[in-house]
């Protein structure tokens, strides 16, 4: 019947494949990041829970540095519009990828949005703002050059401990809304620090507040770097 | 839920084997699944069960195997105890994840017909 297995005598054949399930996702993510790599763009991939931050996060970017970087966002949303259009209030060119019922973004999402792109000419950094979620993004490899991870202080310090694989694959890890500190005297950064080293190789938290600006400086300069280790310096 | 996709991706990978190799049905197919790899194989197999109707797989069975999390030095080599700090006893060196991750189709068992 065929020239592979020698099925052919009738009853069960098996046939071995050794594959990753995913490998179309990563095939597609294999070509967003060449993209990526040829446009000179850093792309990120930023996670986290439903309402940890992430788009606050970037309105504090554009404020800290839509004047020296041109930025420019996809927006993974379930259903609606509303981080777009609060990104684009912050002067961030931005569209919606909609999910639909799908809990992540996948490569293939994010390639349709990029052949039409909102924005025009040349940009620096592309946020890719994944659906709130710790569990499902993990897994789908958009092509990005950082994976960031937003975890709020409201969230419990047990946090990478439930959803290491979201943790242990993170670049690093953003500590948001640390105004609220002093109102939640049983938080304790050092027990976050600690939780994720046992799940993250090379643990880095970067504590900051997309409500009063303190730390989106070392945010800043953590983007930069990574900038300097994929172009050089130019 | 992303078992789903993934779940849709498996089927649609059998399908084709089936159909290059002429199969009448699959029979049954067995995954790898890492124990760090974002995948809960009891949601896998509910997932299975929905998505199977009305394919080639209608009474396929779904067997996984679970492969544990092994964590090793990069830069040495030396394995790494889960449970504390990911980082090497012997160097110092951050760890890796040597096994644990995988998401991956082993092999797809077809029903043919005699020749
Ligand atoms: N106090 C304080 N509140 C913040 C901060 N950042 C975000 N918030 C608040 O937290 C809530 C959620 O913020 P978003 O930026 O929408 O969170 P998100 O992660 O984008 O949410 P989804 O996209 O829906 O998952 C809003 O009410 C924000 O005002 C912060 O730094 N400090
Ligand atoms: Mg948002
Ligand atoms: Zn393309
Ligand atoms: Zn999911
Ligand atoms: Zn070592």
């Amino acid at each position: 019947m065929c020239d592979h297995c020698g099925c052919g005598d009738g009853g069960v054949v098996t046939v071995e494949v050794h594959e990753r399930i995913l490998a179309s996702n990563e095939r597609a993510a294999a070509h967003n990041r060449a993209h990526w790599l040829r446009e000179h763009v850093v792309a990120v991939n930023l996670m986290g829970s439903p309402g940890a931050g992430k788009t606050a996060l970037l309105e504090a970017t554009a404020r800290a540095a839509g004047g020296r970087l041109r930025l420019a966002a996809l927006a993974g949303d379930l259903a609606t519009d509303r981080d777009a259009e609060r990104l684009r209030a912050a002067d961030i060119p931005a569209v919606s990828i909609t999910t639909g019922s799908a809990c992540h973004l996948d490569a293939a999402l994010v390639h349709s949005a990029l052949h039409d792109p909102p924005w025009h000419g040349a940009i620096d950094l592309l946020f890719m703002e994944n659906v709130g979620n710790l569990v499902c993004p993990a897994v789908y490899d958009l092509g990005e050059a950082a994976r960031v991870v937003a975890l709020s202080v409201t969230e419990g310090e047990d946090k990478p401990l439930k959803y290491p694989v979201m943790f242990h694959k993170a670049d690093v890890v953003l500590l948001t809304k640390i105004d609220l500190l002093p109102l939640l005297p049983d938080i304790s950064i050092e027990r976050i620090r600690d939780a994720l080293a046992h799940v993250m190789p090379e643990p880095l938290l970067l504590p900051l507040s997309a409500r009063t600006g303190e730390g989106i400086s070392s945010w800043l300069d953590w983007l930069d770097e990574r900038r300097r280790r994929l172009f050089g310096d130019e | 839920m992303h078992e789903y996709s993934i779940v849709q991706a498996l089927i649609r990978r059998a399908e084709e084997t089936a159909r290059a190799h002429a199969a009448r049905r699959v029979e049954g197919l067995r995954v790898r699944i890492g124990t760090l790899a974002g995948v809960e194989p009891v949601l896998l197999l509910a997932a299975f069960e929905v998505c199977r109707e009305g394919t080639l797989l209608g009474d396929a069975e779904l067997s996984i195997e679970s492969v544990e999390a092994q964590w090793a030095c990069r830069c040495c080599g030396c394995g790494i105890a889960a449970g504390g700090a990911l980082r090497c006893e012997a160097c110092g060196g951050p760890g890796q994840l040597v096994a644990g991750s995988e998401i991956e189709l082993d092999s797809i068992a077809l029903e043919v017909d005699d020749v």
